[in-house]
């Protein structure tokens, strides 16, 4: 025997082995078959669809948003009549929807930062107030919650002119939840527009007192100098336009109220609801992520004789914040989402809006499209700004 | 020796003020002087709540009464909860067939607290359940064994709300396995299709689907078949359950270490067997309390098919509120269906994090 004959070339091995027994030739059949298989049922489904269309004689297309929507909306950011297009119709649902998410999320954040700390107090009757709310809320669905509130203000609070009034200025009735707000005046736009440019100052302030930090060692306080100037500066702004101090009081006249600012029984309802239902979550992931600093940093942080403040500060938040933002911000999301069963009691949200607009015309298909589309928008940036956040704050290991 | 000089001192007890009730109260209460505030502020703040509320739902208010008798209190009208207690339980099913959904119901409780127990976990305990919602099925709709056959349009209230939850979790189960497989799979067209169906169905919320079941779902189909609407509901929950599951599954499938494959391919084993054998077994034991979690999030998730106007527990409850002798005690009803939905979902999430902390077995 000649030792040619023994050792036998990559190509016979490659031609000994059988298609269906090499890994790699199997891998791209299965992912054909896959392929063809999901796009052969949404042919078939896609083809029953075009043929019931056709039977029942319904257009496709979005040709229907320029039509007159012919319906009116409860309450609306922008100026809205039946006699406008769907499109607007639906755009007054989508700023409705941002409305109560943005005011939810905001709350929801507040309230459920407080719980989750109260959870973790030493004072026991405190931490056990705030447990027995978290588990309340979690465990009830929120729908059920929603019809709750909503039947607390139709059914237990007073007609307008019982109103109840427990201090100057703030009405609550069946006609939903009535406040004075300031008088418009050129004051408030100024001082708001102060308190950016305050913030916008700080952001640059803080980051040349780290340099200096960083170079000198010599600490700089930034943030206390921002807070303050947040303060002080619009009030200072507020008192050089005069101190404008008239308020936009409610007034009953005739059957309801005219003036200041209402929350009617359904967005008041649906925010109440969906903060006090997200806030029991968030209080979890609160209470988790200052749990999961561990004693010895503050220790440590305490032995190389940081202040209070500084260990809250510089050794504590920056490390919590990293375990509580992602799930705070899939939390928001839930929020965001959740305030689409706004259609159930009634307050015109994005899906409300075009749950009616589906009723009219028809256009089941479109609408249920244009449901999801928004929906994924709000998600997919989310998840973007999150892959963002984790590559930037990812911690840095040796 | 030693024993006799320790016996000879005497035995100093700490200071009364640190033990006992007193102790307990300056320890737990009364640490810190805002501490001892916290404590008062809370303390008026209950003092100023619990005693109306209380005069309302137990002093001044009503249990079995007429709705005419209700009229005149101040309180609460609890008697709306049992004059429509069958309705709001059992919703349209036909009378003298109440035993069936009852009967569904008992099995299915007292298999979920059989399983309980973690040395019950064995192959024949899914064979059970198997049986088990197959059985439930059949006395739900009947047609066999002389039970008359009835329409899943007067299946209601609370078995229903357990059929789809229940279901839906059984079914989706499965198929967020394949989905997370096909996730963490090396082919892209395979993984790409799963990934797009996971975050597409995770960015959307269930109502859309609830829609898109009862709207869309009829188009889909030839023309003449038809599927009735609990099920156009039970598959919009499992597609969405499905996609929650997989994320769930995904997580179990990352924590196993690169060692359990490595040992199963040097074993000689192909994925279907590694997967089978060695993987799905231990990265499933880890996912099992998340999985309660996401059973406990169906569970109220069910109640959104009021929406689609299902007769769920919910919505058989607002039925009941809207005929005019009742019209007005939402609250009462309201609040005895959020004690019922507390019962279930407090027993499930204090069972999760009992599992979590048994199976946590590491450090």
């Amino acid at each position: 025997m000649k030792p040619q004959d023994t050792s036998i070339s990559a190509d016979t091995i490659e031609a000994a082995i059988p298609f269906w027994r090499d890994a790699g030739k199997r891998a791209i059949g299965v992912q054909i078959i896959a392929l063809f298989l999901v796009s052969g049922v949404s042919y078939y489904l896609f083809s029953n669809t075009q043929a019931n269309l056709a039977r029942q004689s319904i257009a496709t297309g979005f040709g229907f948003l320029g039509k007159e929507a012919s319906f009116e909306i409860g309450e609306s950011l922008i100026r809205y009549s039946a006699a406008d297009s769907y499109a607007r119709a639906l755009w007054v649902g989508v700023l409705n929807t941002l409305q109560v998410a943005f005011i939810g999320i905001i709350l929801t954040t507040i309230l459920g930062s407080f719980i989750g700390i109260a959870r973790l107090s030493s004072n026991w009757l405190l931490s056990k107030v705030a447990a027995g709310f978290i588990e309340v809320m979690q465990n009830i669905p929120i729908l059920l919650q929603l019809f709750f509130w909503y039947a607390i203000f139709y059914e237990s609070f007073p007609a307008p002119r019982q109103a109840l009034n427990p201090i100057e200025g703030v009405f609550f009735c069946n006609r939903g939840f009535i406040f004075a707000i300031p008088e418009a005046h050129s004051a408030h736009t100024a001082m708001g527009w102060m308190f950016l440019a305050v913030l916008v100052g700080g952001w640059f302030l803080n980051r040349w007192g780290y340099q200096r930090q960083e170079l000198t060692g010599k600490a700089f306080p930034a943030a206390r100098i921002t807070i303050a100037a947040a303060l002080f500066l619009p009030i200072l702004i507020w008192a050089l336009y005069g101190a404008p101090t008239a308020m936009n009081m409610p007034e009953l006249r005739g059957f309801n109220f005219q003036g200041g600012l209402t929350f009617s029984p359904e967005f008041s309802a649906l925010l109440l609801g969906l903060v006090l239902y997200t806030s029991a979550f968030v209080a979890e992931i609160v209470r988790a992520g200052i749990q999961s600093i561990s004693q010895g940093q503050i220790e440590a942080a305490k032995a190389i004789a940081l202040r209070p403040g500084q260990v809250l500060h510089l050794v504590i938040f920056p490390q919590a914040l990293r375990v509580i933002i992602p799930p705070l911000t899939s939390q928001m999301l839930n929020l965001t989402k959740n305030s689409s069963l706004a259609v159930a009691i009634g307050y015109a949200d994005f899906v409300a809006v075009a749950n009616t607009t589906i009723n009219q015309t028809g256009q089941a298909i479109e609408g249920v499209a244009m449901i999801m589309v928004v929906y994924l928008f709000f998600s997919l940036s989310t998840s973007i700004f999150m892959n963002w956040y984790n590559k930037h704050m990812a911690l840095v290991e040796r | 020796m030693t024993e006799a000089t320790t016996a000879k001192r005497a035995q100093l007890q700490p200071p009364s003020s640190n033990v006992g009730v007193v102790g307990w109260l300056k320890t737990n209460l009364f640490s810190t002087w805002y501490n001892s505030l916290l404590t008062f502020i809370l303390l008026g703040m209950l003092a100023l709540t619990l005693p109306p509320v209380f005069q309302w739902a137990f002093i001044d208010s009503l249990w079995n009464s007429s709705a005419e008798a209700c009229r005149n209190i101040e309180g609460a009208c609890w008697s709306v909860v049992p004059h429509n207690f069958r309705f709001i339980i059992l919703g349209f099913f036909p009378e003298g067939q109440e035993w069936r959904p009852i009967l569904a119901m008992v099995l299915l409780l007292g298999l979920v607290i059989y399983s309980k127990e973690r040395s019950r976990w064995k192959k024949s305990l899914a064979w059970l359940w198997l049986i088990n919602l197959i059985v439930m099925g059949t006395l739900m709709s009947g047609g066999v064994l002389g039970m008359p056959v009835v329409e899943t349009s007067q299946w209601s209230g609370l078995p229903l709300t357990l059929i789809l939850s229940f279901f839906g979790m059984v079914v989706a189960y499965p198929m967020g396995i394949f989905l997370a497989l096909g996730r963490r799979s090396k082919m892209p067209a395979i993984k790409t299709l799963c990934v797009v169906y996971i975050e597409m169905i995770r960015g959307v919320p269930l109502i859309s689907l609830l829609f898109m079941s009862s709207i869309m779902f009829p188009l889909f189909l030839p023309e003449g078949v038809t599927i009735d609407k609990v099920l156009r509901a039970l598959v919009a929950i499992i597609l969405f359950t499905a996609a929650y599951i997989a994320e769930v599954v995904r997580g179990g499938l990352q924590a196993m270490p690169r060692g359990q494959y490595e040992a199963a391919d040097s074993l000689g084993l192909n994925y279907y067997q590694t997967m089978r054998l060695i993987i799905l077994p231990q990265a499933l034991k880890i996912v099992i309390p998340p999985s309660v979690g996401i059973l406990l999030s169906v569970f109220k998730d069910t109640s959104l098919v009021v929406i689609i106007a299902l007769f769920d527990v919910l919505k058989t409850t607002m039925v009941t509120l809207s005929n005019p002798d009742w019209a007005g005690y939402s609250k009462e009803a309201y609040i005895f269906l959020a004690l019922l939905y507390f019962v279930f979902c407090y027993a499930m999430s204090s069972y999760s994090r009992r599992l979590e902390k048994e199976l946590h077995t590491g450090h």
